[in-house]
């Protein structure tokens, strides 16, 4: 659990203007023990696995907040937590003004649906094999009453098509006859169906090829200017993350380690885990640059090491680290990190 | 020095019902003992089909249609099966993208290994069990010794993989092929295991193919590579040349687009239009026409044939010495 | 708005239907197995015969009225006795064996379809609910389910059937024969479809499509009946081939032990039962005619049934 701060010092910003998405004290933990009988003939007590411990984060309008971590970290939990497909063990989620979890009304409940949005990882299991794709765009202007019109509606489905760079014809085609890219460009489009304020995309490109991936990325930031949109983006590459981030938030086993505004994490990092990724992006411009030594793995989420995550890989763990959970603490205007070394002004 | 292994217009049928489709078309390259080159391409430009017809492991119906590929010489791609069988493991070494089905989940680790051991070795098992130990510490595995009894399950990916390139290496082959090795690992293990490959490697004096779609782990590590694109070869050269100086339109191209730590933050991506053509929609002439900027009558008409450049060698007519027009200044191609 | 336009790849317009049917890799598979297409045509045969019964049989061997005793255990037609009137032969009642066999494959095929059908009525929906809904509901189904397969489908058709007939009484039980029997053997075979169901919608259900119904609010019913469902057929449908030609076995053994159809309206295993009795003393055409139709019947289903399988491979996806 990190201190809360005020919002505006978080973000480095001065200005008061309310952030469209806020997380507060998320957590989830999963509990894996075996069933009760099996607990009592062989033993052994409960397994819980904490994917999230205590996040919280804040995302202006119209802004990009990249959330970076490896296997483990807890990134598409979080990613869960945040459109309202799995609940939260503790912690906020508000959209909007509105806390997704606690709202009761069932209308206002609808209301929020139809402004949040999801983009898969998958381009092949994120689109009904059985369903055409304009079956497929047009479910979500059906399900909110946006459009009543059977022709209206695929109208718009046409539009939504030609938005993201496919044709209009291509509605009555089936997802299998399309190449990965083009499925996740139908998956925009289904995206936006809804005319959503707020889209979490969940690795939307490490499964599409780098020439594919550099289209897709560029149709979403050029949706994001011309609609308006905000998006958490999920990405365990942190050179794609720094041609959409605005803001940066590192995550390692369930905790976030460092948060910063994109110019500043890739200038001057301070938190050895995020540098130990900066340092594994592949040096393709073959400068020869200095690598901090590298060592082990990310460490089984259900027994994580005490104290700091990390202390184990950690080139610069000292006593503090193996005891005392670091808290997230600020380094600079709207930069935290959450290190002891960092914190004592060692590194 | 006769190389490792070397491919000479290589062609990969592969007859489906509407026709024959050519996965491979004419590719010729070398691979020196010690040296690493990396196919690289993009999804269905034919690397993966590369190695499954250099091993011997094409999936029916496809078939080496013509070509040949010679292994320290001797020719190996018209071997009968039985023979094929003992090239591979013993002189030429695989390790597949996904260690999680690269293992057998019933079997222990040391027994997989002495397994492979003792088919391309005639030793005491005793002896086997020794070498498969050094092995697994020769890959950093700790405490090898006790390893030797776990199941594939009790390790995590980036030590399973490790496993899996102790099995490559157990009967000290030639010639190893490594297809996406690190594309299922967690970003900070992928350093790990490339730099392993290539240490083992060059102290073994292997040639090691090593192919994926990712550019930054062939800076990294290669020596020379090799571009692919639609089942041909668009450029090969040093991993040094083509990286920086690539000479094939596609290569500058997918070049441009990779997203590096160096570029502007917040930068549009450079992209090339279009996508790789199917294997059944392969244009006429040049394969990449229809995407290059650069394009003129003579792509659309004619397939062009490799032509040496400053830095290795394109398949481009932009570099034919006998075009009228100089080519372009250095920095593109 | 251009320059996004500029980058759509041209992918080949849509074709129709049936063209996509013809020019399908399922279809190549169909033809060029000679078995698979030797035992469609044989299965299309059998049914056109019995669908056309009342048409192209010569007597109607239902018709009490139209039975002669004085025929009875006539030889077939290229026998010593025999007459073209009965080219298969008569029974013991006198009647036609070869009409007897188109009208009794009338209520072996429309009993095995009717019972797979209500093995699929009852199996995909429970398949269904125990798949998506998991826990406490999951494990009540699939307790029930295997209680279920404790009984051998025999003696659940026999159970049910007893406790039919002790509740309607033997003239009421006549008229509700059918329902019973269709009842007794559907219920025998519900358990196949909703274990697969169940497995299929396991998978399905952790896939992004379904989450992307989830995030926009769908109900999970519609979310199982529209979205779910379509994907967990291709098993049910395997199944439900191979499934018919038990059915149809099951209800000939039913009938073969007395307890099926009534005599009076004799089915392919009426007809094997009485002239088992009659094997022994020369008369073999009573039995031999039903049985060889029935086998064949059953191969040529299990046949298509098998290549269904195999053409529905996900191997193909």
């Amino acid at each position: 659990m990190s201190e809360t701060m005020p919002a505006a010092e978080r973000e480095g910003s001065s200005e008061a203007e309310a952030p469209l998405v806020r997380i507060e004290g998320l957590t989830r933990a999963f509990d894996l023990s075996k069933k009760w009988l099996n607990r009592v003939l062989e033993g052994g007590g409960r397994v819980m696995l904490t994917a999230v411990d205590g996040v919280d984060l804040s995302i202006g309008r119209g802004e990009t907040y990249a959330l970076v971590g490896e296997s483990g970290s807890g990134k598409s939990t979080i990613a869960k937590m945040a459109v309202g497909l799995l609940p939260p063990s503790a912690g906020r989620v508000t959209i909007g003004g509105v806390d997704i979890w606690r709202e009761r009304d069932a209308a206002t409940q609808r209301r929020l649906r139809r402004r949040i949005q999801m983009i898969f990882q998958d381009p092949y299991a994120s689109l009904n094999p059985r369903w055409r794709v304009g079956a497929i765009v047009a479910e979500p202007i059906k399900a909110f009453g946006l459009i009543a019109g059977r022709q209206q509606r695929e109208a718009r489905v046409g539009e939504l098509l030609s938005l993201v760079g496919l044709d209009p014809r291509d509605a009555r085609k089936f997802p299998h006859e399309f190449s990965g890219g083009q499925r996740q460009r139908i998956a925009i489009a289904r995206a936006l169906a809804s005319n959503p304020e707020f889209i979490v995309c969940d690795e939307p490109t490490s499964a599409l090829d780098v020439s594919v991936q550099a289209q897709v990325l560029n149709l979403l930031r050029d949706l994001q200017e011309r609609l308006g949109l905000t998006y958490l983006f999920i990405s365990h590459n942190l050179a794609v993350v720094r041609h959409v981030a605005t803001r940066v938030g590192v995550l390692y086993l369930g905790r976030l380690v460092e948060e910063a505004p994109a110019r500043t994490l890739f200038a001057a990092p301070r938190h050895p885990y995020t540098r130990l990724l900066l340092d594994s992006v592949p040096d393709i411009e073959m400068t020869g640059r200095e690598r901090l030594p590298i060592a082990g793995e990310t460490p089984n989420p259900i027994t994580p090491p005490p104290g700091c995550h990390f202390h184990p890989r950690c080139p610069f763990a000292f006593d503090r680290c193996r005891v005392e959970a670091p808290l997230l603490k600020p380094v600079a205007a709207g930069h935290l990190a959450a290190c002891h070394a960092v914190e004592e002004g060692t590194i | 020095m006769t190389p490792t292994l070397s491919v000479r217009n290589l062609r990969v049928e592969i007859p489906t019902r509407h026709g024959v489709l050519t996965a491979i078309d004419d590719l010729s390259f070398d691979i020196a003992p010690g040296e690493v080159l990396g196919v690289v391409g993009e999804s269905g430009a034919g690397k993966s089909i590369t190695g499954a017809a250099i091993i011997g492991l094409l999936e029916p119906p496809g078939r080496v249609a013509g070509g040949e590929i010679r292994l320290a010489g001797e020719r190996v791609d018209n071997l009968a099966p039985a023979q094929m069988r003992r090239l591979r493991g013993r002189r030429i070494g695989m390790i597949f993208q996904d260690p999680l089905t690269s293992l057998d989940p019933l079997y222990r680790i040391g027994d997989q290994l002495v397994e492979t051991i003792l088919t391309h070795e005639n030793i005491p098992a005793a002896a086997a069990r020794d070498k498969a130990e050094r092995l697994l510490n020769e890959v950093g595995i700790p405490a090898a010794g006790q390893r030797l009894a776990s199941y594939p399950h009790q390790f995590s990916g980036g030590m399973r993989q490790r496993v899996v390139i102790a099995l490559a290496l157990a009967a000290d082959p030639a010639l190893v092929i490594a297809d996406e090795p690190t594309t299922a690992l967690d970003v900070s293990v992928q350093a790990q295991i490339i730099a392993l490959i290539k240490r083992l490697c060059r102290e073994r004096g292997a040639a090691v193919m090593l192919i994926t779609h990712d550019m930054g782990v062939i800076a990294e590590t290669a020596d020379r590579v090799c571009v692919l694109y639609a089942g041909r070869l668009a450029e090969i050269g040093s991993v040094r040349d083509v990286v920086k100086r690539p000479q094939h339109p596609y290569t500058a191209g997918l070049m441009a687009a990779i997203p590096s730590l160096a570029d502007d933050l917040g930068a549009r991506l450079a992209q090339i239009p279009g996508s790789m053509p199917r294997l059944d929609a392969i244009p006429k002439g040049c394969a990449f026409h229809p995407r290059c900027e650069y394009a003129f009558d003579r792509c659309v008409a004619a397939r062009p044939p490799l032509y040496r450049t400053a830095a290795g060698e394109a398949a481009c007519f932009l570099h034919d010495p006998e075009r009228a027009a100089p080519a372009p200044a250095e920095g593109a191609p | 708005m251009s320059e996004l336009a500029a980058e759509a790849d041209v992918a080949p317009a849509p074709r129709p239907a049936f063209r996509r049917f013809f020019d399908s890799d399922m279809f190549h598979s169909f033809i060029g197995s000679p078995v698979t297409v030797a035992s469609a045509v044989i299965t299309v045969l059998l049914v056109a015969g019995a669908l056309a019964a009342p048409l192209i049989a010569p007597h109607n061997p239902f018709d009490p009225a139209s039975l002669s005793i004085t025929d009875s255990l006539l030889p077939p037609v290229w026998s010593h006795d025999g007459t073209s009137q009965y080219l298969l032969g008569t029974d013991d009642q006198g009647r036609d064996v070869l009409s007897t066999i188109l009208y009794g494959m009338r209520i072996s095929l429309s009993v095995g379809f009717a019972s797979v059908l209500l093995a699929i009525a009852i199996g995909v929906p429970l398949g269904l609910i125990a798949g998506y809904a998991g826990g406490a509901v999951d494990a009540a189904i699939m307790r029930v389910a295997d209680v279920q397969l404790t009984f051998p489908a025999i003696l659940t058709a026999l159970l049910i059937d007893g406790i039919a007939r002790g509740i309607a009484g033997a003239q009421a039980y006549n008229d509700v024969v059918f329902s019973v029997l269709v009842l007794s053997i559907g219920l025998s075979f519900w358990v196949q479809y909703a274990r697969t169901v169940r497995g299929s919608v396991l998978v399905e259900a952790n896939k992004e499509y379904v989450l992307a119904a989830r995030l926009i609010g769908l109900r999970p019913v519609a979310i199982l009946f529209r979205h779910i469902l379509p994907n967990v057929l291709g098993p049910v449908l395997v199944i439900a081939t191979i499934n018919l030609a038990l059915a149809i076995i099951t209800e000939a053994t039913l009938s073969f032990l007395g307890v099926g159809v009534p005599p009076t309206q004799p089915s392919l295993g009426t007809l094997i039962r009485i002239g088992n009795d009659y094997l022994f003393s020369g008369e073999w055409w009573i039995t031999m005619f039903p049985g060889i139709t029935l086998a064949v019947l059953v191969l040529a289903v299990n046949l298509l049934g098998d290549w269904l399988r195999d053409a529905l491979n996900p191997k193909l996806r």
